[in-house]
């Protein structure tokens, strides 16, 4: 909301730099987002830090108040004017315009009362008032048609007020005005922009934001009045008030004003209307906009004769409900067809307005209105906001009913707000106020020991420092022992009755005034909860800094896809290998490629891959993330899963190495996830044939951690790398479920002592059927080598002329050791000869030559 | 014989003077220190001699031998250091030419400042919790003081599944309500937990706001836990992330779900507090929301809040990921473009 501050100092002095109240409101919670000087200068203020503004600052001896004292015609164009300007010197100045609102008084003689401007002197700076873009100009004499012209007056645009160009700035008579006074002092201004938070609402209004800079500035709160000068009939039995849902409509009261006239409003209050940014009207609706920004109570304005015309006679006016397939032609000229929740006025012909939120077409203020029927009532804030959400309808109104105006409120804005119309427009108001208030809240009052202050902040408040700032905001406060007794004023609907939430209602309130700043920084002294070590967090991370440590880059990856995009990853007529049971799916999805949550990563990974193939040959990622299983009458299970994705070339190209490396296969996938196991000391792993779908079924395998299978690795299935648009490049992916890596991660494990004895290394080479695995030779030589047999390195695999068709040979590196001797070759070759014995008894196989 | 002895010596020591690298030099010890060399030879006709000659003749012998070998000893070196001094001079390589490229790696960088978070608030005892992300309605909203139809729930666009009650968290703060339940033990033990996780709003995706994003939440649950603590502990935090002498300023606000609610800034680590493009010329950095629990959310967590007090904070990861690097756009984090996470 925009804040002038001439408007505020209506209701509270301010004696400091705006820049430091500024800052005050902010750290009190009333967030000044922007501040925006009109004609005034900026000012430094220690310790608050803002912006520089590059407004236009009005040079005091050169932007004056002038007083038009007559328009003359210019001799040689009719489009320009000689408006005639009094600014305190002994002789008129003569300034050229072609301000559409001075044309009309030209060759009228002279104007009473003058017209209050804004003059410009030679010399001054203005804004360009012809440049799209802001400029600034500076008055230089120059002929204009033949007329020497030095000085102007000014649009609004020239001063920075407005976008205004039309006409120049025309000010009401006002008694204390001098002219070739410093104009700033009568229009320089500052506008505060402040944000609020829902828990504002008392807040939003001039008045709001006053009251909150009286308590903050310790200053007395001026209020306006609310008495109205009422010489007509009674307004009881002109007409009359039916509340029928009082939860939603707790009260409505109403005022008459007859015999007035519908003009455009004066300057003054057409200029603080567009300082935050409304529209004028007219005055009876601008004064019904004024109000609601002055005391935040909306109001509602209808023409009483059209009320009596479909009435017959008094009207009543009514609150309710909708009727079945009931509409409503609002302001906006749009036909509402309303739903079962929207809270009506309406009399006895139908519907009027809907409630605290936009009025009805039929019954507004129009130029011929003569007699005026002023509404203001409170609406449950509830209520209010599930008719903008129906409704999709946005007011000032609204927005103020649907964050809660306390029900106190809605008469004094009915009372104001008849009176300013009545000297406006002129015309009789009706004696007294009609009110119906069927369901008033009950008083708040809470009582808050001084000891539970000092406890909840840390800090020594004296029951008087509390007190005072309670009653700063209004509260009415009694002091019983180290007890306060706070009742809340009566515009609050924020403080509960609930003592202990009421207790820190009332704490907030004095925490906020008193100061943030205020309250030391100390250190926990309350007691330590017990400690534990938490190992899935711990081994999360050993994960992925294992991964990084091979080179790998960790991504996160949007956890929102498609049924579509997961069914890619499946090949055609195959089954699916992603987890069963059906998808989280979103009812508001931000896209509909992203309407369900994932059940795989490999998605994720591959879509990864795609997009970073355009920059990158070789890509080595990973993700450890959640996916999203839905769960019969239960939340989705939400696991963690860890996706690996290898692809390009095994080395990156070098001077020293051009030739292009081998791409990265399922070796090197093997290889990442052997070190992972090793990292996380897991033995006992083993692998199966790949079974995952998603992979080539040849060149795939899945991994085994005891009896479960944890997951799948392999190459991509070449139907689904095609579909990726990946055929090209090999790619090899994994996705592995992390919760049985922390289950099985050996948290201790033994290090054996470093063995001193001499190993005993040799080569042998085995020629066996082309269908053995390495696996099973390799293991076939581990038991056979026994306790001595220390490790088994695999150094070439041959198939070729050398070898028999359908054999291939395996040389393997063996180490012999044992940490109590020396070995013998004698030793040695025993156990060679064990090996090479039990490699032809259970694999046929032979040694090579 | 001496003759000869000397004609030895001589030729050796000559030839020995004309060898220029280790290769001529290991053929010349065969030649006259070798099992068949020279000396050996002279060795070999002591036998020869009369006896009286015999041990004059060995001693000249040893005599000999012991100086080619001291000879030879020196020029060994001699060549060494030649050679050395030769490769230390001309064995130059163009210390320009590119080097092997490494495969580095690298953590996201928001799990980088996760760690970073993680680390110093278990300096202060604060435990990691993890918390759901598909989360009941009740939870997510209700039980944190945000009742249906609630102002604050405008202040989030929620994501929800085709079951109405359930939705996609919009904060980490439902954790709250599970931590406490978890493990305050009916409301009998203190707490220190933090939050850590992703959240979902569904905004529009823009360089400065996402769909998804991580939260960190703090969570401080004691007899005696006052807001003096929660402002100490934010200071020490802002020491820690950001800067040892960081200043730190609490500025009212409002979360349904604490009370008093604060927002914190910490001064501009970019411009010292001058006032800068970042920080909007403000001087500030707003890095986290925080406030005392309120006491309907102690109630619902199984406390009660006239006895249990605490402090509940909330920061956003990449948000100060963001600053610390001057990224522009938020957009980078999940786009698991290998061109930016390369870069941390
Ligand atoms: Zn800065």
């Amino acid at each position: 909301m925009l804040v002038p501050i001439s408007w505020l100092r209506e209701y509270v002095d301010i004696d400091v730099p705006v820049e430091w109240l500024a800052e005050r409101l902010t750290v009190a919670g009333l967030e000044v987002a922007h501040i925006k000087y009109i004609g005034l200068p900026q000012r430094e203020v220690p310790g608050v830090q803002m912006p520089r503004s590059d407004h236009l600052v009005w040079d005091r001896d050169k932007l004056l108040l002038g007083r038009i004292v007559e328009v003359k015609a210019h001799p040689r164009a009719d489009r320009l004017v000689l408006a005639m300007v009094d600014y305190g010197a002994a002789e008129l100045e003569q300034c050229v315009t072609g301000a559409t609102n001075l044309i009309g008084y030209k060759d009228q003689g002279e104007i009473n009362p003058p017209i209050w401007s804004a003059f410009a002197m030679e010399g001054a700076t203005v804004w360009d008032g012809h440049s799209e873009k802001p400029k600034r100009i500076t008055l230089k004499g120059k002929e204009l048609r033949g007329i020497y012209n030095k000085s102007m007056v000014c649009s609004e645009k020239e001063l920075g007020i407005s976008d205004e160009h039309e006409g120049v700035i025309v000010m009401d008579h006002d008694d204390n005005y001098v002219p070739g006074a410093p104009l700033a002092d009568a229009l320089g201004d500052v506008v505060l922009d402040i944000e609020f938070t829902p828990n504002l609402a008392r807040c939003f209004s001039m008045i709001g934001v006053a009251r909150e800079a009286a308590a903050l500035l310790d200053v007395e709160m001026r209020y306006p009045s609310f008495d109205f000068l009422a010489e007509g009939e009674p307004i009881v039995g002109q007409v009359d008030i039916d509340i029928r849902e009082p939860e939603l409509n707790p009260r409505f009261t109403l005022t008459l004003l007859r015999d007035t006239e519908v003009k455009p409003s004066p300057f003054w209050l057409q200029h603080r209307l567009k300082l935050i940014g409304q529209r004028p009207r007219n005055n009876i609706v601008d004064v019904t906009n004024y109000l609601t920004f002055e005391l935040g109570t909306p109001l509602h304005a209808f023409d009483y004769d059209k009320l009596v015309e479909r009435a017959g006679g008094a009207p009543t006016i009514i609150t309710r409900l909708p009727e079945q397939g009931e509409t409503l032609e609002t302001l906006d000229d749009i036909v509402r067809d309303l739903g079962a929740e929207t809270i009506l006025v309406a009399d006895t012909a139908g519907a009027l307005s809907l409630g605290g939120v936009i009025g009805g077409g039929e019954t507004e203020i129009s130029e011929s209105t003569r007699n005026v029927l002023l509404e203001a009532a409170a609406w449950n804030n509830i209520g209010i906001r599930k008719t903008i959400k129906e409704q999709r309808v946005y007011t000032e109104a609204s927005a103020r009913f649907s964050r809660g105006v306390h029900p106190s409120q809605p008469v004094l804005g009915c009372q104001r707000g008849i009176e300013l119309m009545r000297r406006l427009g002129g015309g009789t108001v009706a004696a007294g106020v009609l009110d119906r208030y069927p369901l008033p809240p009950e008083s708040v009052t809470v009582d808050l020991p001084i000891q539970r202050v000092n406890r909840l902040l840390g800090m020594e408040v004296t029951l008087e420092t509390a007190a005072d700032v309670l009653r700063r905001l209004e509260f009415a406060v009694a002091l019983e022992g180290d007890v306060i007794r706070a009742t809340a004023p009566d515009h609050r609907l924020d403080i509960s009755s609930d003592q202990v939430v009421g207790q820190a209602d009332l704490l907030e309130e004095i925490a906020r005034i008193i100061g943030y700043d205020k309250i030391p920084n100390s250190i926990m002294a309350d007691e330590m909860p017990p400690q534990w070590e938490n190992t899935s967090v711990i081994i999360e991370e050993r994960i992925r800094d294992i991964l990084v440590a091979q080179g790998l880059y960790e991504v996160i990856s949007y956890r929102f896809t498609s049924r579509e995009s997961e069914t890619m990853l499946v090949p055609t007529g195959a089954a699916s290998s992603l987890p069963e049971g059906d998808y989280v799916e979103i009812a508001n999805p931000a896209a509909s490629e992203r309407d369900v949550l994932r059940k795989t990563l490999l998605i994720n990974m591959l879509e990864s891959a795609v997009s970073n193939a355009r920059y990158q040959t070789s890509q080595q990622l990973f993700e450890a993330g959640k996916v999203y299983l839905q769960r019969r009458d239960q939340l989705p299970e939400e696991p963690l899963h860890l996706g690996i994705l290898l692809t390009g070339p095994r080395h990156d190209s070098w001077w020293q190495d051009s030739d292009a490396a081998a791409a990265m296969d399922f070796y090197d996938l093997k290889g990442v996830i052997e070190s992972l196991l090793a990292g996380l000391h897991i033995d006992g792993y083993r692998y199966q044939r790949g079974s995952h779908s998603s992979f080539h079924p040849g060149r795939s395998a899945d991994l085994y951690l005891g009896r479960e299978c944890i997951g799948s690795f392999g190459e991509l299935h070449p139907e689904v790398a095609a579909r990726f648009k990946l055929a090209d490049a090999k790619v090899v992916c994994a996705e592995l479920q992390v919760a049985p890596l922390i289950q099985h991660h050996q948290r201790l494990h033994a290090i054996p002592s470093l063995p001193t004895t001499p190993a005993v290394l040799e080569d042998i080479a085995l020629v066996v059927s082309a269908d053995r695995t390495a696996g099973e030779v390799e293991a076939v030589i581990r038991q056979a080598g026994g306790r001595l047999l220390k490790d088994v390195r695999l150094f070439d695999v041959y198939t070729g002329d050398q070898i028999p068709p359908g054999k291939k040979s395996l040389a393997y590196s063996l180490t012999y050791q044992d940490e109590n001797r020396t070995l013998t070759d004698k030793n040695a070759a025993k156990i060679r000869k064990k090996i090479i014995g039990a490699a032809r008894h259970r694999l046929q196989a032979e040694l090579r030559a | 014989m001496s003759n000869s002895i000397d004609q030895v010596r001589d030729e050796a020591l000559q030839s020995l003077e004309k060898t220029a690298d280790s290769e001529t030099l290991t053929g010349w010890r065969g030649k006259y220190l070798g099992r068949r060399g020279a000396v050996a030879k002279l060795f070999g006709e002591i036998g020869a001699l009369p006896q009286s000659e015999r041990a004059a003749f060995g001693r000249q012998v040893n005599a000999l031998q012991s100086e080619l070998n001291t000879a030879f000893e020196r020029r060994e070196a001699l060549i060494q250091s030649h050679a050395l001094a030769l490769d230390l001079e001309e064995g130059e390589i163009d210390i320009t030419l590119p080097a092997h490229p490494r495969r580095r790696g690298g953590l996201h960088p928001s799990t980088r400042t996760h760690r970073e978070f993680q680390a110093i608030w278990a300096d202060m005892g604060f435990h990691v919790y993890r918390s759901r992300e598909v989360e009941e309605d009740e939870l997510n909203f209700t039980l944190l003081n945000l009742p249906p139809h609630h102002p604050a729930r405008d202040m989030q666009d929620t994501f929800y599944t085709t079951d109405p009650n359930v939705l996609l968290r919009t904060h980490t703060s439902p954790g709250q309500i599970r931590a406490m339940r978890d493990l305050g033990a009916g409301g009998s033990k203190p707490i220190r937990v933090i939050l850590p996780g992703m959240c979902y709003r569904q905004e529009q995706i823009t360089a400065r706001s996402e769909i998804q994003f991580t939260q960190v939440e703090g969570l401080a649950i004691g007899r005696n836990i006052r807001m003096s603590d929660l402002k100490g502990a934010i200071a020490e935090f802002a020491k820690r992330m950001y800067h040892p002498t960081a200043k730190v300023r609490f500025r009212a606000s409002y979360f349904p779900f604490t009370e008093p609610s604060m927002e914190v800034d910490v001064e501009c680590f970019l411009c010292g507090g001058a006032g800068c493009r970042v920080c909007k010329y403000s001087g500030w950095l707003e890095i986290a929301g925080s406030g005392m629990v309120h006491p309907t959310v102690l109630r619902n967590g199984g406390y009660d809040p006239s006895e249990w007090s605490g402090f509940a904070f909330g920061m956003g990861p990449e948000r100060i990921t963001m600053l610390k690097h001057g990224i522009q756009d938020i957009r980078y984090f999940w786009s698991n473009d290998l061109r930016f996470l390369q870069q941390f």
